[in-house]
């Protein structure tokens, strides 16, 4: 037992190489032979990813899923955010500049449309539940908008911690439902080309659901979609604590 | 030399990153404003001139290939790694508001798709 675990944890990146290897195997053969390449394999390994991290979840009561289990720490290393941003901007190689410029102005729009729409959305059902508190209501707006503009908002307004974890909650919501259903949905809401990608991350703006969801539809579009998606944040960050705050006291 | 790739794409992130930060510090943000967008952009210039042919030509870009290729498993990890317990356990208003914003967002892809240029409407169609 000893020696297994002094392997396992000093090497911990390799296990995980070795065990997303091995899921991504499994799940590119469950397309092939099960679905008949209807569903695409990498949607079922992100599934997988995150069932196992329910589990793991469960299992150890803490947040980063199967990375708190001391054996597969690795895959907090691999799939944290360092390495999430290097492998997204090395999927710009080969883009085109052209392809960015037609895209241009729907992209920035549906970036500002993106988080203002979705955190009207998330302040109605605050509303819906009863939340009469500007502050609130702002807070769990802002966390239907991301899980990390949630608790910036929040903590920037002095919402207490029981809203913060609750607007953290609406937005990994958001995100997991992105990883799922992009693949799904992608036909129906014309999904098939750069630029419809580029309004698509910026409508959506959850890095992780946007780069795991185009991933899994195609992921010649994923460049696209990263590329607005990364700005929705910091955009949602500003409006926030602000101005979208300042409404809600206004109407409210 | 494929680290010379490798080395172009760390500088792009890491600029990218630092512009980002100096963006939130600027807009008194407590966020990285788009600093991933920005070294995209930057890899996406350098790929598309011919001053830094040497670094993502060949050997150089397979350096960066190498990571691309890498992205679908590290979104596998970072899917194994999220906190899907709380996102379960913030309760139904969490679920409802999370359920409904994607909805709407989803919705609203091919209306603002629309907004771009005329020849980007018309791929959509043909292809859809």
């Amino acid at each position: 037992m000893d020696i297994l675990e002094t392997v396992f944890v000093r090497n911990s990146l390799l296990v995980a190489f070795a065990v997303v290897g091995a899921t991504l195997w499994i799940s590119y053969l469950i397309a092939d032979r099960l679905t008949h390449g209807r569903i695409h394999g990498s949607a079922i390994a992100i599934t997988l990813g995150l069932v196992a991290a329910y589990f793991g979840g469960r299992y150890t009561g803490g947040s980063n899923g199967v990375a708190d289990f001391a054996y597969l720490g690795g895959v907090g290393l691999m799939g944290g955010g360092m390495m999430r941003d290097f492998a997204i901007v090395a999927t710009a190689f080969g883009v085109k500049i052209g392809e960015l410029k037609k895209a241009g102005l729907a992209g920035v729009i549906s970036i500002f449309a993106g988080v203002i729409v979705s955190f009207i959305v998330g302040a109605l059902v605050a509303l819906a539940y009863g939340y009469s508190d500007p502050v609130e209501i702002t807070t769990i707006g802002a966390g239907a908008v991301t899980y990390i503009v949630g608790p910036v908002t929040g903590s920037a307004l002095g919402a207490s911690s029981e809203i913060i974890a609750l607007s953290v909650a609406a937005g990994l919501v958001k995100s997991i439902l992105v990883m799922i259903l992009t693949p799904v949905i992608a036909r129906f809401i014309g999904l098939n080309n750069p630029q419809s990608a580029m309004v698509f991350g910026g409508l959506m703006g959850t890095t992780s659901g946007v780069a795991a969801g185009l991933a899994a539809t195609d992921p010649k579009l994923v460049p696209y979609g990263a590329m607005t998606a990364t700005f929705y944040t910091g955009i949602g960050c500003l409006l926030g604590p602000s101005i979208l705050f300042f409404i809600v006291r206004a109407v409210v | 030399m494929v680290v010379y790739g490798v080395a172009l794409l760390s500088a792009c992130l890491i600029v990218g990153m630092l512009i980002g930060e100096a963006l939130g510090v600027l807009l008194n943000v407590e966020a990285n404003v788009g600093g991933v967008g920005i070294a995209m952009l930057f890899l996406v210039i350098a790929s598309n001139s011919s001053r830094f042919k040497s670094l993502v030509e060949g050997a150089s870009g397979r350096g960066i290939e190498f990571w691309s290729a890498m992205y679908i498993p590290i979104v596998v990890a970072m899917a194994a790694r999220q906190n899907v317990v709380a996102a379960f356990e913030g309760g139904v208003l969490a679920i409802v508001a999370g359920v409904a914003a994607v909805i709407v967002s989803f919705a609203l892809v091919p209306l603002i798709s629309k907004l771009g240029t005329k020849s980007s409407a018309e791929n959509n169609e043909v292809d859809a």
